[in-house]
């Protein structure tokens, strides 16, 4: 898979103030490329600089292969965290500008609104202005001005901050959809469950510098202790536990379950493997309960940060 | 390119389709006029009043030269003592009361004497344009008097009269006259003051627009778009367009109201017919008018029209770069004000030197170099131009105002591009300043 997007050893300095510290992120094509970090770790300025709104003062970016230039800007679609829109002029009409600003022509710029309006079933907003409606609703119209001119690139920023949960699901699917459709897109969050569940590449932004980077599996894989969940149903607890604690680490856990079942957390040493641990645990208790414990997004993250300081 | 014509026209269209922009628009010419219709109506009421002044001439002197006009009627009593008077005229509810004493030797009369002993008597204290009229109508008699007494030629003092009207030449031959001077001081410092006044309106209204972008958020999404210079220029250039239309609108509804009004209440002929002006006044008039006229034509009327164009754009655009640098580096109007007052303090300085030095010698050393420094040139340099003012001078000070022009749009945008995502604390000089180097 062929990266659209490759930054490669970008710094970048406010004054004093070192806001990207040698990054080089690629962003394969076709991916969902989560950017995480903590605030003010540096992702913003990142989206600045592929947005072109911001030039970095060492490093470059090439996009499709071609250093990044103002041609591109047409092939980009951008949600910023800070959105807002002109709060008295109508909806259609602005819509319109911005659609134009990015190269549309009025008449296509009409007829791909139109299509996103039906859509969304907002037709009737059209000649409303911003202030009448709500924020979620002005969110829409955002989010049908970011894809309007079919970008090959879309860069969401805490796309779904101000959506109630029914209308974050329909720009969810919107965002898979896109993707399907031939998109990369760059999604940069704090919500970790929604990198879980539309990212497959990630970056770790930490204090100016990337901390990791590359396919969230992978990394889960990298990530994972060996660390098996398990339940077991028997009759004396404490025998049981310290008959295994005996051959295995393992430690309480808890996990929602119907009975009242032993519930532990096993690792295992390099050389156990997880058969010989659960023939050892049948031939003494009835399992109920066997899972690999994967590390979550979230955990990595906590991980990985807590690790840097 | 496209780009900056989009801006242009978004800007000019929603600045142009706002309401408030309209009312705005069409009343201020409608309350010029009003304004100054209604200060005529008040000065008529005033004149159109006539004032009753009961004259009590025991000396007899003034009974067949003080004659009643429009505005002052006298009525003429005599034989009375002070008091007796007073009574009468308190009676007849007069406006005033002139008493003037009898005189004891009727063949041999001291006017001057007698000048000191009349007297004005009244409830309130008359305005002193009556004071003045009736003083002078007085004198004017008491003098003939005096000269035919001390055996003078009343006619001969007449012929002999001169007047004096200085003809002003220049040294290209050019003939001015005091009401030339007058005009040029009066036409200098109002294109100065709308000079002033109409920078700071559209300037602040670029501040306002940059804010509105700034604060609603959009400004990060249209700079993902275009670069933020293009945006900062559009939005110069689109508010200039707008402040054209509405100076063009205020122009045209101003003279067609004036017209129309001029029309139906036949302010010009009506006036000059009913002052109160004998041939020989009225005469001098029509000249004073003619003189005007002349001396308003002989102006550089061209010269100021395109001057007033091209230092109105330069200074708008100059300080308008500016405005839109502060409306991009704060979060709120009123932390905007900070910043205005020492941006616009060059531009009242160029009105107060405007003011003070022009009219006393317009090409003098403190007017010529206020009006070629261009914070202050817009200004100062309208102000000089009625007086006439060397063609290449003119030009070499717009060069250097549109040379400051680049400076300072390359220096706003500096501030704009890094102001214009900067949420949160206004910033400090300080950190404008660092602002420049990233």
């Amino acid at each position: 898979m062929s990266n659209l997007l490759s930054i490669d050893s970008v710094s970048k300095n406010f004054g004093d103030y070192k806001a990207l510290n040698n990054v080089s992120v690629d962003i394969p094509e076709g991916s969902i490329f989560g950017l995480l970090g903590p605030n003010g770790a540096g992702k913003t300025t990142l989206i600045r600089i592929i947005n072109q709104i911001s030039i970095p003062d060492i490093g470059k970016v090439m996009f499709n292969g071609e250093p990044l230039s103002s041609k591109h800007i047409r092939n980009i679609g951008y949600l910023p965290e800070e959105r807002g829109l002109y709060k008295s002029m109508k909806v259609g009409e602005q819509a319109l500008y911005l659609a134009q600003l990015k190269g549309m022509s009025r008449v296509d710029a009409k007829k791909q609104l139109k299509y996103w309006f039906d859509k969304f079933e907002i037709g009737e907003w059209w000649d409303k202005k911003i202030i009448e409606l709500s924020k979620g609703m002005a969110q829409k119209v955002q989010f049908i001005v970011t894809v309007l001119h079919k970008p090959s690139l879309l860069i969401f920023d805490e796309p779904f901050s101000g959506f109630d949960p029914i209308n974050a699901n329909i720009i969810k699917d919107e965002i898979l959809q896109l993707r399907e459709e031939g998109s990369t897109v760059i999604f940069s969050t704090h919500r970790m469950e929604s990198v879980e569940e539309l990212c497959d590449h990630i970056a770790l932004i930490h204090k100016s510098n990337k901390v990791l980077d590359g396919n969230l599996n992978d990394i889960k894989r990298q990530y994972k202790t060996n660390t098996f969940e398990v339940g077991l149903v028997c009759k004396e607890q404490d025998v049981l536990k310290q008959l295994i604690s005996s051959k295995f680490n393992s430690v309480d856990a808890s996990f929602r379950s119907l009975g009242k079942e032993l519930k532990l957390n096993i690792s295992l040493e390099p050389k156990q493997t997880s058969n010989e641990l659960l023939s050892f645990l049948s031939s003494n208790a009835e399992v109920n309960h066997f899972m690999e414990v994967v590390p979550s997004a979230n955990d990595i993250f906590i991980q990985t940060i807590n690790n840097q300081k | 390119m496209n780009h900056t014509r989009l801006i242009i026209e978004r800007e000019y269209l929603t600045q142009v389709k706002n309401k408030k922009f309209i009312i705005i628009t069409l009343l201020i010419p409608f309350l010029f006029v009003g304004v100054g219709l209604f200060i005529s109506f008040l000065t008529n009421i005033n004149s159109d009043s006539i004032k009753n002044i009961t004259l009590v001439d025991n000396s007899g002197i003034f009974e067949n030269s003080l004659l009643s006009s429009d505005t002052i009627k006298f009525s003429f009593l005599d034989d009375l003592d002070e008091e007796e008077a007073k009574l009468i005229s308190q009676e007849k509810n007069d406006d005033a009361l002139i008493f003037i004493p009898n005189v004891i030797d009727t063949k041999n009369i001291n006017y001057v004497e007698l000048s000191k002993s009349i007297k004005l008597i009244s409830e309130d204290s008359p305005s002193l344009t009556l004071i003045n009229s009736i003083e002078s109508r007085l004198e004017k008699i008491l003098t003939d008097l005096n000269y035919t007494n001390s055996g003078l030629d009343l006619n001969k003092i007449k012929e002999s009269k001169i007047y004096i009207d200085l003809v002003q030449v220049s040294f290209e031959g050019e003939e001015s006259t005091k009401i030339d001077g007058l005009l040029k001081m009066a036409f200098g410092f109002i294109l100065g003051m709308l000079l002033y006044m109409f920078v700071f309106i559209y300037g602040s209204m670029i501040l306002r627009s940059v804010l509105e972008e700034k604060t609603s958020r959009i400004v990060e999404i249209i700079i993902s778009s275009v670069k933020p210079t293009q945006l900062m220029l559009g939005k110069i250039i689109g508010t200039s367009l707008v402040a054209f239309t509405q100076i063009f609108i205020w122009i045209a509804l101003s003279l067609i109201i004036s017209t129309l009004v001029s029309f139906i209440f036949g302010v010009s002929t009506s006036d000059i017919n009913s002052l109160d002006v004998s041939d020989a006044e009225f005469a001098q008039i029509n000249s004073g008018i003619q003189i005007f006229f002349s001396a308003f034509f002989n102006l550089p009327l061209l010269n100021i029209l395109i001057a007033f164009v091209f230092f109105f754009i330069s200074g708008l655009f100059l300080y308008g770069s500016l405005f839109a640098a502060i409306g991009a580096a704060v979060d709120s109007e009123t932390d905007a004000n900070q910043f205005m007052l020492p941006v616009g303090m060059p531009l009242m300085i160029g009105l107060y030197v405007g003011v003070f030095t022009v009219s006393e010698d317009p090409s003098g050393t403190i007017p010529t170099i206020f009006s070629h420094i261009p914070f202050t040139s817009p200004i100062v340099m309208m102000m000089r131009i009625p007086y006439g003012v060397p063609i290449y001078e003119q030009l070499i000070s717009l060069s250097i105002l549109i040379a400051t022009f680049f400076a300072t749009v390359w220096f706003a945008a500096k501030i704009y591009r890094v102001g214009i995502l900067m949420y949160g604390q206004k910033p400090s000089y300080k950190d404008l300043y660092k602002w420049l180097k990233y």
